[in-house]
């Protein structure tokens, strides 16, 4: 005998939803509604504290990895890592000589999850080295030091001389032979600072010794012990994470000022379909310079009288667009470049576009 | 045999995989900035096409989210599989050979071969900070702005990828993986000896002509001080003053950075190229210093 099927009765889901949400509470903590659509996405970005770093909405090309890579922001991902397992790692580690070793060994035998730790923090903090160098490797190949972001890439060469101290007052601190002799060769450059070392040039005339010079004032002795286990302790955790954070705020918000993540300077209102628009015309243009040119009485060059034919025609004999006077500009004079200062250089069709079939993406659009 | 089955040990050291995850990664992504450089310049700024806004949520949200997953995976596993080294209790009685600094520096250890510590651990790392920061002022050039190419600007992205590239990462791993017990070069096949003797054979170079360095008495032959400064210093000065002499006329883009980026990028410029050459002065022709000399007690010039 077969026993009919009975569909189970489905949970009230919209009320229990109904139950959840409409409530004092739940609207206290979420401002708005989850429902698809523009306002509530843009809310997404602007109503929370942690994602309104971002803009509410970016270029098409910031969304591309291959463009940006993604450094900067793992690199910015990993500087929580290390903060968040730096500060769980600093329960178990006391930085002096009697205690520092037999701490990482606690550590490394004793302590749940402790090598788990150890290691997340070790390896991403090598990583983060990795990854501010490739940050720096895409911004200098895209030329996105260029104005106006002349003083954030400063910024950004601070914060990457910061990653290397941070990682470097780290290596003292397993207080293992590594590490100590590591910082010792590290430091040892220090002796020879010009003016401030003790066998760096001029020591001899400022009677700088060992005792006394700024290697001294670094290690806090003549040579790596205790005081400077506490030295990089304190600056390991305190004062270098302190000034990192504070630049890398000033990083991230001379970001958006200097209008977000960078992409081609264009000196229209930037847009796929302006873009479009100028190339077209620019294209147009050369064609009538080039075939349909009379003399003035100066003797100079001035476009014939062309009959409007189309709407692109239309748009040049009505405003001369600046895009393409540059680009023809830049066509016929390489070497014309515009005002640096200004930023405002424009992007020129690449030589030889005129009469060439346009691109796949340029098509489609 | 023995000597590869001691780069197998050096090459997996825990400390170590971060340098093969540098050298894997940058050759990866070079490789990716040089493809979209390559169409930007045949086919035309793709990034120009793309510059119409979208909204952050989801668009760029999700790719930050896909990443930090992938960071965090990868970290997990890392830290799982692989323990941060931890060695004997620090000993300040016995010294390890070889010494190594953290592995960034290496590259900053290995220029102590070539120059004096106060010119190779102080004077050209400051440099190296102080031409990355002045780099937006010194590159005049508007175009490239935003987007990768190659052709329009050729010069800076070559001279970056070799300082980048040769004389930081190569650098880095050269010492760590062909430096061994006394800094010694080892080829990969080659066993590190704790007990190498290395003959001395660096001689400097005006010695090669049969002027020697320093006199009976030890202090400097005038002769050698002389001549060798005049190559140090036509080589830093001279020759960046003779092509702004000759090309200043004809190259546009030299008047148009003015005399005072002309010299800032020149000084860098040529301290940048003359390390490279040094260094194969040094490996290859066994040439210790160009010019030795030195003023007072402590301001020794030996380059």
């Amino acid at each position: 005998m077969k026993l009919p099927f009975i569909p189970p009765k489905p949970p009230p889901l919209d009320r229990i939803r109904k139950d959840v949400t409409q409530n004092e509470v739940w609207k206290s903590i979420f401002r708005h509604s989850y429902q698809d659509n523009q306002r509530n996405r843009a809310l997404q970005i602007v109503d929370n504290v942690f994602l309104h770093l971002h803009p509410v909405r970016v270029t098409r090309h910031a969304t591309n990895y291959a463009f940006t890579w993604g450094m900067g922001g793992t690199t910015f991902l990993l500087f929580i890592v290390l903060t968040i397992t730096g500060v769980i790692l600093m329960f178990y580690y006391r930085p002096t000589e009697a205690f520092a070793y037999n701490d990482m060994k606690a550590l490394m035998n004793d302590v749940s999850f402790g090598p788990f730790l150890r290691n997340m923090h070790r390896w991403s903090a090598h990583l983060m080295v990795i990854t501010v160098m490739l940050h720096m490797f895409r911004v200098f190949l895209t030329g996105s030091y260029k104005p106006p972001r002349q003083f954030n890439w400063g910024i950004g060469v601070i914060l990457l001389l910061l990653t290397f101290l941070l990682s470097f007052t780290g290596y003292l601190l397993p207080w293992d032979q590594l590490a100590i002799w590591a910082v010792t060769v590290g430091t040892n450059m220090a002796r020879s600072v010009p003016l401030q070392g003790s066998e760096g040039p001029f020591s001899n005339y400022l009677g700088l010794r060992p005792d006394n010079d700024i290697r001294f004032i670094l290690l806090g002795g003549t040579q790596v012990g205790e005081p400077t286990l506490l030295r990089f302790y304190v600056g390991h955790c305190i004062f270098l994470p302190f000034i990192a954070a504070t630049l890398m705020a000033v990083h991230f918000w001379r970001v958006r000022k200097d209008g977000g993540i960078s992409g081609p300077v264009v000196d229209t209102k930037a847009s796929a379909g302006a873009k479009f628009i100028a190339e077209k015309m620019s294209i147009a243009r050369l064609g009538q310079i080039a075939g349909k040119t009379t003399t003035n009485g100066n003797g100079k060059a001035a476009p014939a009288k062309a009959p409007v034919k189309s709407l692109a025609d239309a748009v040049q004999a009505a405003s001369p667009n600046p895009a393409t006077e540059a680009t023809i500009a830049a066509k016929s004079a390489p070497a014309a470049g515009t005002n640096a200062s200004t930023g405002a250089a424009p992007v020129t069709a690449p030589a030889g576009t005129a009469g060439k079939p346009l691109p796949p993406w340029l098509k489609k659009t | 045999m023995e000597g590869l089955h001691n780069f197998l040990k050096i090459l997996t050291q825990p400390d170590n995989v971060p340098i093969i995850i540098m050298m894997v990664s940058v050759l990866g992504y070079g490789w990716l900035g040089v493809k979209q450089a390559r169409r930007n310049d045949r086919e035309g700024i793709f990034e120009a096409t793309q510059s119409d806004k979208v909204q952050t949520w989801p668009y760029l949200v999700k790719v930050e989210f896909l990443m930090t997953i992938g960071i965090m995976i990868m970290l997990t596993v890392w830290s799982i599989t692989i323990n941060a080294p931890l060695e004997e209790p620090a000993n300040p009685t016995l010294t390890p050979n070889p010494s190594k600094a953290p592995w960034y520096f290496l590259g900053l250890q290995e220029m102590l071969v070539y120059f004096d510590p106060w010119i190779a651990g102080v004077m050209l790392p400051t440099f190296i900070l102080i031409g990355l920061i002045v780099v937006p002022y010194i590159d005049i050039n508007p175009k490239g702005n935003g987007y990768y190419t190659l052709k329009e600007r050729p010069f800076s992205i070559a001279v970056f990828s070799i300082g980048f590239l040769i004389l930081w990462v190569a650098l880095i791993v050269l010492g760590t993986f062909m430096r061994g017990p006394g800094w010694y070069f080892f080829w990969p096949w080659e066993f590190w000896d704790t007990h190498r003797v290395v003959a001395l054979t660096n001689v400097d170079f005006f010695e090669k002509f049969g002027i020697a360095s320093k006199n009976v008495d030890g202090s400097f032959n005038l002769l050698q001080v002389l001549l060798g400064g005049v190559m140090v210093i036509s080589f830093l000065v001279g020759i960046p003053m003779f092509i702004w002499e000759k090309y200043k006329e004809k190259k546009p883009v030299l008047r148009e950075m003015g005399v005072i980026r002309y010299a800032i990028t020149a000084a860098l410029f040529m301290m940048m190229v003359g390390l490279p050459i040094k260094m194969l002065l040094r490996l290859a022709l066994n040439i210790k210093y160009v010019w030795v000399f030195g003023v007072g007690h402590d301001l020794f010039f030996n380059i």
